[in-house]
């Protein structure tokens, strides 16, 4: 078999089970890879000796016939998450040097399916970002470039590295996090698939947390079905996340019927931005067709607190940041600055963490402590939370109606240049997450998935949004799409 | 309601502080102005009617679990202190707190 790294998850495992490769050829495949793909700055930790050693674990398991479901697969870690032993710094300098203890839920849940680790991937510092811009590591670039032109884009954010990753095949899949959006503008601007479950779903212990009622880990995959079989191994609950759903998780790819016919897909009115651009708007009634060719029932809906739903996470998502960030002190891990003569504990704090945190994270967790401030609580914290409940309602009113999953586009626009934002307004880059963070402030499952593509011949995505709890049917319905979109491009290798 | 108010750079030095994040004097003025334009952005929640809304405390409808008030982990003092810029005679170490 050639070019191994290309496999989907499905492939390969199907192949390793039949014999035809070996988790240690998959590996090798994928470490060559990585190390062909400087340029794109996705893997930022590499952990081959790891990913051998795992390998050959792997190996050893299928031959005796004890293959889990990721047994011998070789993924990518988003740099978010805790990893015993291996640098997990959430791309920010106040974290240099840490060597967690201690190994995520997630992260060992996939080691126990028998996945293989072949390193940490760039990311926006501590997930504050939509282009991996605001990475310690410098910029993550997509694989893809528009047609004719060389000038580097986004892979977008926060799971960049994850993202360019997967669609360059470094990997054969990725987990990601997503608070407002971070795994599925990624996803839609490299062509991949991401999905974020229901809040609960995953465990978040040993994920670095930015905002804790709207962070959730997910898989970044190359299909539909890869996203399945990845998800159901990264979920399940877990004692040491409170929050975290003591469900049963189900079989999600046995769910995998792509049979919609009779299935009410809704499409929101409010997802019709002035100024949206044609082709995204044009990717949309594609993608309706698609739904109602194949059988769904397509319902006009209105969600009519949508144009808040930005606005509130700019003031919830930097509270509790500005709380979770407040233990980078220079105390306990990480980045301690160097301290003058005469400096007390107070200037160690200040000055650690403006060394420590660049320029968005000190933003966000500035606006933050604004918000929470003694009397702009209730102004800002406290409305913020009210209007965060309206815009769960406005969902739960339409699922009430009977509606099975909603479907939108995932992105305002497709991946834009890196640097093009730099002299823009902070406002103007979180206009990225419009289409994706109701999802997280409603707590919904939500999947971005590649359906079709931008004039200069860049990924353009669209996202399907579920009930809670319902990622089974949601991957189904995205499935189906998928198959009808037959979205098969890949970018033309030029790193 | 009226609840945006412009943020002056007096305003913006007491927000650094009180995240203990230092911030040069000549910086303050930008900072203030990228305060206004997010708060600015912020300000259209001012328009929800949100009369007898409960603020959100839980996405998801769920009873936190509990479990038998014991002890379940501990005795790692190395692990913990392992990764600290500085730890002595097994405790953080800090600069001088108390006069």
């Amino acid at each position: 078999m050639t070019d191994l790294n290309k496999l989907s998850l499905a492939e390969a495992r199907d192949a390793l089970r039949k014999g035809e490769t070996t988790s240690k050829d998959l590996t090798e495949a994928c470490l060559k890879a990585i190390d062909g793909a400087g340029a794109l700055n996705a893997f930022v930790h590499r952990t081959p000796e790891i990913a051998m050693e795992q390998a050959a674990e792997a190996d050893a398991r299928i031959k005796q016939g004890d293959a889990p479901a990721m047994c011998g697969l070789p993924i990518g870690i988003k740099d978010l998450f805790c990893t015993k032993g291996v640098p997990s710094q959430a791309g920010s300098r106040i974290l240099e040097g840490f060597l967690p203890e201690y190994e995520s839920t997630v992260s060992q849940k996939l080691k126990d399916s028998g996945a293989v680790m072949l390193g940490k991937l760039n990311m926006d510092e501590f997930a504050m970002g939509s282009s991996n811009e605001t990475s310690v590591y410098g910029n993550a670039v997509n694989p893809w470039r528009r047609a004719g032109d060389t000038a580097e884009l986004t892979p977008g954010g926060s799971s960049g590295g994850s993202a360019a990753a997967v669609a360059a095949d470094l990997c054969l899949a990725a987990t990601g996090t997503d608070t407002g959006g971070s795994i599925r503008q990624p996803a839609a601007f490299t062509g991949t698939v991401g999905i974020k479950p229901t809040y609960g779903r995953c465990s978040r212990w040993g994920i670095v947390a930015f905002a804790s009622s709207l962070d959730q880990a997910g898989p970044m995959t190359k299909t539909v079905r890869d996203a399945a079989i990845m998800l159901e191994a990264m979920c399940g609950h877990d004692a040491k996340d409170s929050t975290s759903a003591d469900l049963a998780v189900p079989d999600f790819e046995a769910a995998l019927t792509g049979d919609i016919r009779g299935k009410k897909i809704g499409i929101p009115r409010e997802y019709r931005m002035d100024g949206m651009p044609e082709e995204i708007d044009k990717l949309w009634q594609d993608g309706i067709a698609m739904m109602k060719d194949a059988g769904a029932e397509i319902v006009d809906i209105s969600l009519p607190h949508t144009k808040y739903a930005l606005p509130a996470y700019y003031v919830i998502a930097p509270a509790e940041a500005s709380s979770n960030l407040a233990r980078y002190d220079g105390v306990r891990f990480g980045h301690r600055a160097k301290l003058d003569h005469g400096d007390g504990i107070t200037e160690m704090y200040e000055k650690t963490r403006a060394e420590g945190f660049g320029h968005e994270v000190q933003r966000r967790v500035m606006v933050g402590t604004y918000v929470l401030s003694a009397g702009f609580y209730d102004a800002y914290y406290n409305r913020a939370r009210k209007v965060r409940t309206l815009i769960k309602k406005d969902f739960e009113d339409v699922f009430a109606q009977g509606i099975d999953s909603i479907l939108t586009p995932a992105t305002p626009s497709a991946a834009f240049g890196l640097g093009e934002m730099k002299d823009a307004d902070p406002v103007a880059m979180y206009l990225n997450d419009v289409f994706t963070v109701t999802v997280n402030l409603a707590g919904l499952p939500g999947v971005a998935l590649p359906t079709g593509q931008s004039a200069t011949g860049l990924p353009l995505g669209l996202q399907l949004i579920g009930r809670p709890w319902e990622e089974a049917e949601l991957l189904s319905s995205a499935y189906a799409l998928e198959r009808a979109a037959g979205f098969v491009a890949k970018p033309e290798k030029w790193w | 309601m009226e609840m945006f108010m412009s943020i002056d750079e007096n305003t913006a030095a007491r927000v650094a502080k009180l995240a203990r994040i230092k911030v040069e004097p000549d910086a303050l003025p930008a900072l203030a102005e990228e305060f206004n334009n997010i708060l600015g952005f912020i300000e259209q929640l001012s328009e929800v009617d949100v009369d007898g809304v409960e603020p959100m405390t839980s996405v998801t409808p769920q009873r936190l679990k509990r479990r038998e008030d014991v002890v379940t982990d501990g005795d790692q003092q190395d692990r913990v202190l392992a990764n600290a810029p500085d730890a002595r005679e097994g405790f953080f170490a800090v600069p001088k707190v108390v006069e």
